[in-house]
């Protein structure tokens, strides 16, 4: 007797995804499913669960590329499954890293010949980029102690508090300490004078940053050069210095090609970039240029062989892809210093745009600079009736923005900014924009009645490990922070009500 | 007056780009262009000299994946914008992330129950992986022996010498000793015993791999776990365990279940795996993964602030894409244990497949296990008369990225020639390997005298043959200088015979 089939039952392959049971089961999340599942159906459930993360392109928190041309994107498709240290097996792969080397040396005006070949290295982004640096002025730091018959083992490093995470974690995973420099209400960089003097024998360089992350302005560069050499006419230390151009590499050469900041100056030993920023590459690369051979140890750099042939490798990471590479190699060919140059006045312009509009609402104060990393960092001028920069902030996400809201860093965290920066493909469209929604944020703002609890949302901050120099945060609890939610919400409620009563009235 | 302008470039961007000046002017090298060009000259002037690239998926040197699914590459390009590390702008990426390190870590069976967190991360690669771990080892070393009151300047780290160079790189850049269990001939893999002998007060682990680069086998772990239970007994140093299982995390649980390497042994207290590798994903993503928090000393992570809210992080790396992450639970989602298991099965079919054709031919000693890795080394019963390099250089013409190697101390004097097996590694293409190989051999076999001296790179041969005085002919391999003068000499050897010969 034959049994009949179940519709159900019937071949999975011809059921659309909505039709299949796959959007009915939920997706796994702490354990790997047993069975397979058709790959039209997995796409399209992970497909749409990302549809809820952001815009990349409305993300004005971020440095970082989020468009390129689609002849790009075609090249970086079809590089993606090469793995870059198979140095052997893709010599143009491998060529093409080395011309970017190149080009960005001698855009940063290292001393080399016609044809010589600059020494450094493309890495995933500036965070390795600096590991990489600091890496090679340990060394040299510690054979240079060993040589004296001196001290090595508390080597230190000296920069702003301004500087971004990456630094901190390079001191504290490869310990080295590290000197800050305090900041102070209106100069949000490092102080060059105050840098020098924190200098002493155990200093393996001073770290200077071309675009601050807080506020995108540029440290002087050339002022702590000066200072620095006289100190070591004194010393005899001669401490170096590193250059972090993470974001300002790729904007000071075209806009600002007068201003003196690179190899230029005798004491920079090396410079990182991140070709994922203003080299207009997506995410995963970053390039760090030594001004020689010497700068950089030899034991350092590794040489293998069992991929075929011998390799020399000077990277934390090992395997990764290849197409941002390419991709960066492409910008580099495509667009020229002409085409760079015109990207970066653009972006100047539309900040400028934005600056404007926001100076115009007069509500706030802008703490940026007009010359810098093209980005717009403003705090309100009175905080009336409690509302503070993180509301902004919360509320800009409705109409789609994140500008995200932070504290400056010690000794100035009671100053809270937003920052908007300005990427390539942020156009005056959309900064005329940006400043309309922000028009309506603080009208919103300003019908709302005072906040009930006067302490201000503050989000954790680093804390140092020995606490002396530590910032103090404090960290709402669940249940306060619940309790906050729950006030704003209904004073929110009984406001709009109140408007619309009053118009109601009124007509 | 009227003043004619002149007539510009005739419409450039009528041009196709072989008819433009783009492809005339020499590609820049050293320094950036002065200007820019049109994209559709960039794109190809790139594309044009990157197919003179390997084709990867030809490249038996590497394990790393080399093909995915269109539906896969389709997610990928639509998140290659995305920076992976905003956590607050990209919540459902992270949270992405957060369910692949959950599934790694039961796929190792960490003691978490079954709604708790693991305690991992995503990398760039097990190089970034197998640098944290260390780190945490190290941290948590020193914090010990600081509360001890003894001196902890001296770390170090016990490996096989069979280690991948990123152990290496992790000692030197962190300034950890490391010290390795030699190899032997016959035996290559770190030996338990030994390695527990060397383990002393300032030993921060022992680093065990499973799935060793150059011959894909298993260390054992178990009895590794086994004998430095005992001595921890005896010393009360609480030495720990990690395992290095870039290539093998990704094989024993669907293939080897019941070997016992993971979580299940209580020293070991952290694992990396590479989800490039047999995780079946694009060159990218690695995976650490920790017992408890406790292994993970909390000093190490950081909590930034500047993106938005707070974000704690630990890796090396800051800014990358998240592509290969989401990725990677694609595959998780798409081909659940059962699919793994069946790519791994086809995999170890393929190596036996692959095994057993060189085997046939009589010639090659197999150097790995049947268990362990899907891979076939292989080395020359007889070397005298040529050697693995040469064959190497000879399977390029074929298109074949075979790399050749020695092994490291103390079984130098070995050199082997080595196939991976990646997924889409079919069976047609193990026979056909096999079938080039056999031309290879035979070759080698009846043209065997060597002029010059080995060397440790794998160079393209160059076949010369010329009639000697004893009708036979001679295969001869020679260096860049010798060449030209051969060449010559050769001509003007033929044309000599042509005139005397009868037309």
């Amino acid at each position: 007797m034959a049994l009949s089939k179940r519709a159900s039952d019937s071949d999975i392959s011809m059921l659309a995804t909505s039709a299949s049971r796959y959007v009915r089961d939920s997706l796994p999340r702490y354990e790997m499913p047993e069975n397979s599942i058709p790959k039209e159906a997995a796409y399209q459930i992970i497909h749409d669960e990302l549809l809820l993360d952001f815009k990349p392109k409305l993300n004005l928190a971020s440095f970082v590329t989020t468009l390129m041309e689609p002849e790009c994107d075609k090249l970086i498709m079809e590089s993606i499954n090469k793995n870059y240290v198979d140095m052997d097996e893709y010599p143009v792969t491998t060529e093409l890293h080395n011309r970017c080397v190149n080009m960005i040396a001698r855009l940063f005006h290292t001393p080399l010949g016609k044809s010589e070949d600059a020494i450094g290295v493309g890495t995933v982004g500036s965070s390795e980029a600096i590991m990489l640096a600091g890496l090679a002025f340990k060394r040299k730091w510690q054979n240079k102690r060993k040589a004296e018959g001196k001290p090595f083992d508390k080597p230190n490093i000296v920069t702003g508090a301004n500087v971004q995470v990456c630094w901190e974690k390079f001191a504290r995973y490869f310990e080295v300490e590290l000197k800050e420099v305090k900041v102070t209400e209106g100069y949000y960089v490092m102080d060059p004078a105050k840098a020098v003097e924190m200098v002493d024998e155990n200093t393996i360089c001073v770290a200077a940053i071309l675009g601050s992350t807080y506020n995108g302005e540029f440290e002087d560069v050339k002022l702590l050069n000066d200072l620095l050499l006289e100190k070591n006419k004194q010393t005899g230390w001669d401490t170096p210095i590193h250059v972090d151009a993470a974001s300002g590499g790729f904007i000071a050469p075209f806009i600002y090609p007068e201003l003196e900041w690179d190899f230029r100056l005798p004491l920079v030993k090396s410079i990182n970039v991140s070709g994922h920023k203003y080299g207009l590459v997506y995410a995963g690369i970053g390039w760090n240029i030594w001004r020689s051979k010497d700068d950089l140890p030899e034991e350092l750099i590794f040489h293998i062989k069992y991929l075929g042939a011998e390799q020399s490798t000077f990277t934390l990471n090992f395997s990764k892809g290849s197409s941002q590479i390419i991709a960066q190699y492409y910008q580099l060919i495509r667009l020229g210093e002409e085409g760079y140059k015109n990207i970066m006045e653009n972006c100047h312009e539309n900040a400028m745009v934005l600056k404007e509009g926001l100076e115009k609402t007069g509500c706030f104060e802008i703490l940026s600079k007009d010359d810098g990393v093209p980005v717009v960092a403003f705090s309100l001028k009175n905080k009336k009736g409690g509302h503070d920069e993180f509301e902004v902030s919360e509320m800009l996400r409705r109409y789609g923005w994140i500008v995200p809201a932070y504290p400056m860093p010690a000794d100035a965290q009671h100053v809270i900014v937003l920052r908007v920066v300005i990427r390539a493909e942020f156009s005056r469209t959309l900064a005329e924009r940006l400043v309309h929604d922000i028009t309506a944020v603080l009208h919103e703002l300003e019908k709302l009645p005072p906040k009930v609890n006067s302490e201000s949302k503050e989000v954790h901050v680093n804390v140092e490990e020995n606490g002396s120099s530590g910032v103090v945060s404090k960290r709402k609890s669940d249940l306060e922070t619940q309790k906050e939610i729950t006030t704003y919400w209904m004073n929110y409620v009984s406001a709009q009500k109140e408007i619309k009563r009053q118009k109601v009235m009124a007509s | 007056m009227v003043i004619t302008t002149t007539i510009p470039d005739s419409g450039e961007h009528l041009n196709s780009t072989f008819a433009s000046r783009y492809v005339r002017t020499p590609v820049p090298k050293y320094k950036m262009p002065a200007n820019p060009i049109p994209k559709e000259a960039a794109y190809q002037i790139i594309n044009d000299e990157l197919m003179l690239d390997g084709t990867p998926r030809l490249n038996l040197a590497s394990f790393v994946t080399t093909w995915m699914e269109p539906e896969c590459e389709k997610l990928m390009m639509a998140s290659i914008n995305k920076n992976y590390v905003d956590m607050d702008e990209y919540p459902v990426t992270t949270e992405l992330q957060n369910r692949c390190v959950n599934m790694i870590a039961r796929l190792f069976n960490a003691p978490v129950g079954e709604t708790d967190t693991a305690v991992g991360v995503g990398t760039v690669g097990s190089s970034e992986a197998i640098m944290l771990a260390g780190l945490a080892f190290k941290r948590k070393w020193q914090s010990k022996r600081k509360l001890e009151g003894k001196p902890y300047d001296k770390p170090n780290i016990v490996t096989g010498a069979n280690v991948q160079v990123c152990w290496e790189k992790f000692a030197r850049y962190f300034e950890v000793d490391l010290k390795e269990v030699k190899l032997s001939e016959g035996y290559y893999v770190m030996d338990p015993v030994k390695a527990v002998e060397m383990v002393d007060e300032n030993t921060i682990c022992v680093a065990a791999i499973l799935g060793s680069t150059l011959t894909g086998e298993f260390e054992n772990v178990k009895l590794l776990n086994e004998l430095l239970t005992e001595k921890n007994k005896e010393t009360g140093w609480d030495t720990p365990i990690h395992v290095d299982a870039a290539s093998g995390g990704f094989i024993a649980p669907f293939i080897y279940p019941n070997l016992e390497w993971d979580f299940r042994l209580p020293l070991v207290k952290s694992i990396n795996v590479s989800g490039h590798k047999y995780g079946l994903v694009y060159p990218g993503v690695g995976w650490v993964v920790w017992r408890t928090k406790e292994d993970l000393p909390e000093d190490l992570v950081f909590h930034i602030n500047y993106l938005g809210s707070d974000q704690p992080t630990f890796t090396l790396n800051f800014s990358k894409g998240s592509s290969q992450i989401i990725a990677q639970y694609y595959q998780f989602v798409r081909l659940g244990f059962e699919g793994y298991k069946n790519v791994m099965e086809n995999c170890l079919e393929s190596a036996r497949v692959l095994k057993e054709g060189i085997e046939k031919t009589g010639l090659f000693n197999i150097l790995s296990k049947d268990d362990g890795v899907p891979l076939v080394a292989f080395s020359l019963k007889d070397s005298s008369k040529y050697d693995v390099f040469e064959i190497s250089g000879s399977l390029r013409r074929f298109g074949w990225i075979v790399p050749a190697y020695t092994m490291p101390p103390n079984a130098e004097h070995i050199a082997v020639l080595r196939v991976v097996i990646r997924e889409d590694f079919s069976r047609a293409l193990a026979e056909r390997l096999i079938s080039d190989i056999e031309k290879v051999m035979k070759e080698m076999e009846t043209h065997p005298i060597r002029v010059s001296t080995k060397t440790a790179h794998v160079t393209a041969t160059i076949d010369e043959t010329q009639d000697g005085d004893d009708g036979g002919k001679k295969h001869i391999k020679k260096s860049a200088r010798e060449t030209p003068e051969e060449i010559a000499t050769y001509w003007r050897q033929l044309v000599a015979r042509k005139r005397t010969g009868v037309c």
